[in-house]
This record gives structure tokens, sequence and C-alpha cells, in this order.
């Protein structure tokens, strides 16, 4: 499996991580076909520490659906950030994983976004897997 | 009458791409019974291996989350619906990282 996000995808994750440094963001993945061309930031409601942990509410989750109607566009999955911490789904994202969703998973070291990847969960539920992300060069960008 | 139950986005190609489902039974826990008998693939995304609902799964009747109301006791009168919402979070190390990697424990978190 493969994702692609555009520059703009890319670059609203990144601030959004540095902006929420040192607590985890997170937010929704729009698009079609393995294509995400637009992101919803959510607020972090967890109980258990937002430097680790993030949760979205059931009213934040139920408005990403609907906003995926209105976009005319497909709910691809969730992005959230890992502050001072690898890119690489912990046990707890493995216990809460959805099947079919991509996970975007930002590092952000010292307020800055580093590394960015991507994951999905296997159909039996033990284990994620890599997927491939790369992020599309502008239309009017001349190679 | 039967009732509907409500599909989130990641268990629809579960349930053959269908937003809502017809199912039927007394109590909050025979619809969701009869929806995994329809589609046994949605089993192991909303229960566990011992048979409870998992911790990400959420489940309404109607606006009501049925955690305030008798859980999967809840009874169910002709018409009511029932939404299943998942619970979307995670999280970064908690010293059990998957794919586990040799030099885990080095790149641990702290608390700052």
């Amino acid at each position: 499996m493969a994702l692609t996000i555009s520059l703009a995808v890319d670059t609203a994750i990144r601030a959004h991580g540095a902006e929420t440094y040192p607590n985890e963001c997170c937010g929704a993945l729009y698009g079609a076909n393995g294509v995400v061309s637009d992101t919803f930031a959510l607020p972090n409601v967890t109980e258990e520490g937002p430097r680790r942990r993030f949760r979205i509410s059931d009213k934040d989750y139920m408005k990403t659906e609907r906003r995926a109607s209105e976009l005319g566009a497909e709910l691809l999955g969730f992005y959230h950030s890992h502050p001072d911490h690898p890119a690489r789904p912990s046990q707890y994202d493995l216990d809460h994983a959805l099947p079919t969703f991509s996970y975007i998973i930002v590092s952000v070291r010292g307020g800055s976004a580093e590394d960015m990847t991507s994951w999905r969960l296997r159909d039996d539920r033990s284990a994620f897997d890599p997927e491939d992300l790369a992020v599309a060069a502008p239309e009017n960008s001349h190679a | 009458m039967p009732n509907t139950i409500h599909i989130p986005t990641p268990l629809r190609p579960f349930t053959d791409k269908q937003e809502s489902v017809q199912v039927s039974g007394g109590t909050v826990g025979e619809l969701l019974a009869d929806l995994t008998k329809k589609y046994d693939g949605l089993r192991k995304h909303l229960y566990t291996d011992e048979g409870k609902l998992r911790n990400f799964v959420n489940v309404y009747l109607n606006d009501e989350d049925i955690r305030y109301l008798q859980r999967e006791a809840t009874p169910v009168k002709p018409g009511d619906s029932l939404s299943i919402v998942p619970s979307v979070a995670g999280g970064a190390n908690d010293g059990r990282d998957v794919p586990p990697k040799p030099q885990a424990k080095a790149d641990r978190w702290r608390l700052a």
C-alpha cells in the first residue's frame, strides 16, 4: 500500500505538530484513492497526559465523518505527532487502531517536525504494516 | 419494524460498503449480535477474543452513549437506531513499541 500527500498536507501536519509541541496533535485525513488532499485539525481531549497520548472526542469523530460528506471526499485516516519520540507506532496505537485507515505519525523533536511515516493495521490486528508515504510535487512545479 | 445501525467509515468494507444496516433484536446487544451474524468480518474489530466490546468501540442508542444506559442490556424500541463511533486514540511510546526494535530502550520517551 502507498499513501500520497500533497505538499500542503505535509506542511499542515508538520505545522500542527510543531504548534502543539510538547503535546501531541491529531487530525483527520481526507482524499480518495490513496491520495490525501485535505486535513482537519482536531483538539486532543485525552485525559491521560497530552505529551504522550491523544484522543479525539466522539462528537469530533462524528464531525469528521460529516466533513467527509461535505468535502465529497473519503475519510482516509488520522494523523498524530510523537513529541521527542520516533515516528513509530506504540502498542497503545495498535490497541486503538481501526482497519482500513492510514495512520500518519510525525516525530517532533524540540519543536521541529522531523520524520513522518504512515501505517496500516494488519488484517488480523496483530501489528501495523508501514506504507510508503510520498509527497506529491505541486502541479506547477518544474522538476 | 427493524432497527438501523450506522456503520463508521473504517468498518464499511466489512458491510459491503453500506453506511447503515437493518437489524432486529430487543436489546443493544442483540442488535449488535444480528449485525455480526450478517457480517462476520466485523466481529474481530468490534469484540475481543473474550467476546467483550473493544475499548475503542463506542455505541450510541439514538444520541445516548450506552455506557450511561444499561450498556449492551439496554432495551431498544422499534425504530431506534444505533451508531458505532470508534474512539480514535493513540500516542507515543509506552515502553511497548511495535514492531520491537533492539534499541527501543535507548530512545524510550521520558517525561520532561
